[in-house]
C-alpha cells in the first residue's frame, strides 16, 4: 500500500449529461454487460424500487411499492428540511480529504427511506455508474429504515467499458431505526485503473438490525473503505459479510468498524479475501463500549499465487467488564490434503483446486431472502469463472 | 485386483515401509494387522498416490496398469477409493455436492443417505463439526457414490459408538459386494464367485471383524509384511501374544 495517494483533484469535475430512460432496458448493452454482475434487474421485476445514476446524471428513479421512497439525496434535502438530522451526521466531512472532496463536488447519490412499520416485499435496487473516463464521480446517499420498516438493498457499483481509469467517492449514511431492519448487499465491478473510495456510517437503534454483504471480485486499482456501524440502542445488531478476489495489480485495503454502545448489542463480522496475486488489506475493529455486548470477528484469507499478499489486521477494544469478543483469522494457501482428498474422489488437481476456492466464496449470507442469496451466488460463480 | 513388488515408501526422507508384497486378487477383501506406527496408513496412502508418501522402490500394479506413479485422481477413475481415517473439512461444499463428485457422473441411488442415517447432513459442509462416527457415515456415503473396484479402509471402526458398528460394518460388506447373505434369491457360493469388489481394511481393535470377514490377513510391523495368514486365527494369536512374539514366531517359522 506503498503508493503514492492519488486525489480527486487529480480526475475531471465535469462529466457530460446523460438522458434520463424510462426503464433500465434502454441501457445500451455494453453498459448492461458491465452492470450484470452486480445483481441489477434491468426490467425492474421483483425490485419494490430503481435509482441509477450515471456519472453526475439521474438516468432512472422510480418506485413501486407504497410507504418506500427513492429520490435523489439532493432532492430529498430541499425536499425534507428535517433531512439535516441525517446529512453528514454519520459521516464527518473533516474526516480526509475524499469527504472533503464529497462536500464540495458531490452531485445527487441515492436516498431511500422506509416509512414506519413498511415491509418492503422486493428490494429496492441502486447502481452508481461510471461511464466518463478519467472523471471523478462523487454520490451522498442515505438510507433511513424508521421505526419497525424493513427494507433490502442491492447496490451494483460498476464503471464503463470505456472507462480506463477513474475515481468513485460514495458518502453513505445509513439509519436503522427502533426495530427495523435492512439487509445491505453491494456488489463492485470496476475497471483496472479505478480508484474507489467508500465512506460509511451507519447508525442502529434498539433492536435494530443492519445486515450487510459486499462482493468485490473484479480488478479495481484502489480500494479503500473502513465503514462504521454503531449500535447505539439496547440489543441492536449488525452482521456483515464481505468477499473480496485480488487479482495482480489490484490493491484493497478494506475493513469494518462497529461500536457496540448500548447493552446486547451484538456484531459480528466475517471476510473471505482471496488473491491471484493483488494486495489485500483486511481490517476489522470492534469496540465494546457496554455490558453484555457480543462481538465476532473472522478474517478467512487464501493466497493463490506466489505473489499478492493478505494483511489481516483484527482489532478488539473490550472498555467494559462483562464484554464478550473474540476473532479468528487465517491465511494461508489450499492445503494439500484437501486437494488430494477431492482428488481422491476422481478430480483433477485443477478441478479441486477450483472447487476448494469456490466453498471459500461460498459464504451462507444469515437472514438474506433465499432469491438474494441466489443471487449473489450467482455474481460470485460468474465472477469466479472469469478469475480462475 | 492389485499386485505389490518390492516397495519401499518413505514419509518426508524416512523409509517407513520396505520390501512390500503383497497379492489381492478380484473378489478378496484382505485385512492389515500392526501397532501404532507400524506403517498401515503410509501402505494405503502409497497405494492412493498421496504426494507426501514418497515412492523409492518396488511398483503397484492395478488391473495390469501400472499405478506407481499415476496421480491420485486417476487412481480414482481406474476404480481405487478410500477411507480416511481424518478426513479434513471442506468449507462451503455441500455433502450433497461432494455425493456427485464422487459419483463422478453415475446414478446415485437417492436412498443411501437414508440408509446410513445421514439425510440431515445432506446440506452440512463437507465434515465440518461431524462427530467421529459421522465422520465415517460421511466416508461410506462418498465411497457407496464412488463405487470403487479396491475399497481401502482405514480403521472403520475407530470413534464409532456401539450403536453404529454394526451399521458400518454392514455398509462395508455392501461395498465389498457382501452384503445379503440372507438373500434366498441367490446362492451364496455363486454370489461369492461373482463377486469382483476387493479390499483392503486397517484395523486396531479388530472390532470390524466381527462384522465384516475377510479372507487374508498380514500383519505389518516395523514396515514389514510380516506374517500372512487366516484373519481371525492370525487376530487371536495377537491378542493372545502380542506383535512382537506374532511376529518372531512367523520368522522361526519361514
Amino acid at each position: 500500500m506503498s503508493d503514492k495517494k492519488v486525489l480527486p483533484q487529480s480526475f475531471k469535475k465535469e462529466s457530460p449529461r446523460r438522458a434520463y430512460l424510462d426503464s433500465l432496458e434502454r441501457l445500451d448493452i455494453l453498459d448492461r454487460n458491465r452492470l450484470v454482475q452486480t445483481g441489477i434487474e434491468f426490467s425492474g421485476t421483483d425490485r419494490s424500487g430503481t435509482f441509477m445514476q450515471m456519472d453526475d446524471s439521474i438516468v432512472h428513479c422510480g418506485v413501486e411499492q407504497p410507504g418506500v421512497e427513492v429520490l435523489s439525496t439532493e432532492e430529498a434535502v430541499s425536499r425534507y428540511d428535517w433531512l439535516a438530522d441525517y446529512y453528514w451526521k454519520s459521516v464527518s466531512p473533516e474526516a480526509d480529504e475524499y469527504t472533503a472532496y464529497a462536500r464540495e463536488y458531490s452531485r445527487h447519490g441515492y436516498f431511500i427511506r422506509a416509512l414506519p412499520g413498511v415491509k418492503a416485499s422486493y428490494p429496492v435496487q441502486a447502481s452508481l455508474y461510471l461511464a466518463e473516463n478519467g472523471f471523478a464521480q462523487a454520490v451522498h446517499n442515505i438510507v433511513i429504515v424508521e421505526e419497525g420498516a424493513e427494507l433490502n438493498i442491492i447496490t451494483g457499483c460498476a464503471s464503463g467499458h470505456a472507462v480506463r481509469t477513474g475515481m468513485h467517492l460514495g458518502i453513505s449514511e445509513f439509519y436503522i431505526k427502533k426495530n427495523a431492519k435492512l439487509t445491505f448487499t453491494m456488489i463492485h465491478n470496476w475497471g483496472e485503473d479505478m480508484y474507489v473510495h467508500p465512506r460509511s456510517g451507519m447508525v442502529v437503534e434498539e433492536g435494530g438490525v443492519f445486515l450487510s454483504n459486499f462482493v468485490c471480485m473484479h480488478p479495481v486499482h484502489e480500494l479503500k473503505m473502513n465503514p462504521l456501524t454503531r449500535l447505539t440502542g439496547p440489543g441492536a445488531l449488525v452482521r456483515s459479510n464481505s468477499i473480496l478476489v485480488a487479482q495482480p495489480g489490484v490493491k484493497m485495503d478494506v475493513g469494518s468498524r462497529v461500536w457496540l454502545e448500548a447493552p446486547n448489542t451484538k456484531a459480528e463480522i466475517i471476510a473471505r479475501a482471496l488473491t491471484t496475486g493483488g494486495d489485500i488489506l483486511n481490517r476489522g475493529h470492534l469496540r465494546g463500549d457496554a455490558a453484555g455486548i457480543k462481538a465476532h470477528l473472522e478474517c478467512h484469507g487464501l493466497i493463490l499465487s506466489p505473489e499478492g499478499l493478505i494483511h489481516a489486521i483484527p482489532e478488539l477494544e473490550a472498555r467494559v467488564a462483562g464484554a464478550e469478543m473474540s476473532h479468528e483469522a487465517a491465511v494461508g494457501k489450499i492445503a494439500q490434503e484437501e486437494i488430494e482428498y477431492l482428488m481422491a474422489r476422481g478430480l483433477s488437481e485443477e478441478e479441486a483446486t477450483s472447487t476448494i476456492v469456490r466453498g471459500f466464496l461460498n459464504v451462507k449470507m444469515d437472514g438474506l431472502p433465499a432469491e438474494l442469496q441466489a443471487e449473489i451466488d450467482r455474481a460470485v460463480k460468474q465472477n469466479q469463472d472469469s478469475i480462475m | 485386483m492389485l499386485e505389490i513388488n518390492g516397495l519401499k515408501v518413505a514419509v518426508a526422507g524416512k523409509v517407513i515401509l520396505e520390501d512390500i508384497n503383497l497379492v489381492i486378487n478380484d473378489g478378496e477383501a484382505h485385512v492389515l494387522f500392526g501397532p501404532n506406527g507400524s506403517g498401515k496408513s503410509t501402505l494405503l496412502g502409497a497405494i492412493a498416490g498421496f504426494s507426501r508418501y514418497q515412492i523409492l522402490d518396488g511398483e503397484i500394479i492395478f488391473k495390469g496398469v501400472d499405478i506407481t506413479h499415476k496421480p491420485v485422481h486417476e487412481r480414482a477413475l481406474l476404480g481405487v477409493g478410500l477411507m480416511f481415517q481424518r478426513p479434513p473439512t471442506i468449507k462451503g461444499l455441500s455433502m450433497r455436492d461432494m455425493v456427485r463428485i464422487c459419483a463422478q457422473g453415475h446414478e446415485f441411488p437417492e436412498e443411501l443417505p437414508q440408509r446410513l442415517n445421514f439425510t440431515d447432513f445432506m446440506h452440512r459442509e463437507v465434515n465440518h463439526g461431524f462427530s467421529g462416527g459421522e465422520l465415517k457415515r460421511s466416508e461410506l456415503l462418498q465411497l457407496m457414490a464412488q463405487d470403487p473396484d479396491l475399497v481401502l479402509l482405514d480403521e472403520p471402526e475407530s470413534g464409532v459408538d456401539i450403536e453404529n458398528i454394526a451399521l458400518i460394518g454392514e455398509s462395508i460388506n455392501q461395498l465389498l459386494d457382501r452384503d445379503g447373505l440372507n438373500d434366498k434369491a441367490v446362492c451364496p457360493r455363486r454370489k461369492r464367485e461373482m463377486r469382483r469388489k476387493s479390499g483392503l481394511v486397517i484395523t486396531h481393535t479388530g472390532h470390524i471383524l466381527n462384522y465384516v470377514y475377510p479372507d487374508v490377513g498380514h500383519v505389518l510391523f516395523n514396515g514389514r509384511l510380516s506374517c500372512m495368514g487366516n484373519p481371525r486365527e492370525l487376530f487371536g494369536c495377537i491378542q493372545k501374544i502380542g506383535y512382537g512374539e506374532c511376529v518372531r514366531c512367523s520368522q522361526t517359522c519361514s
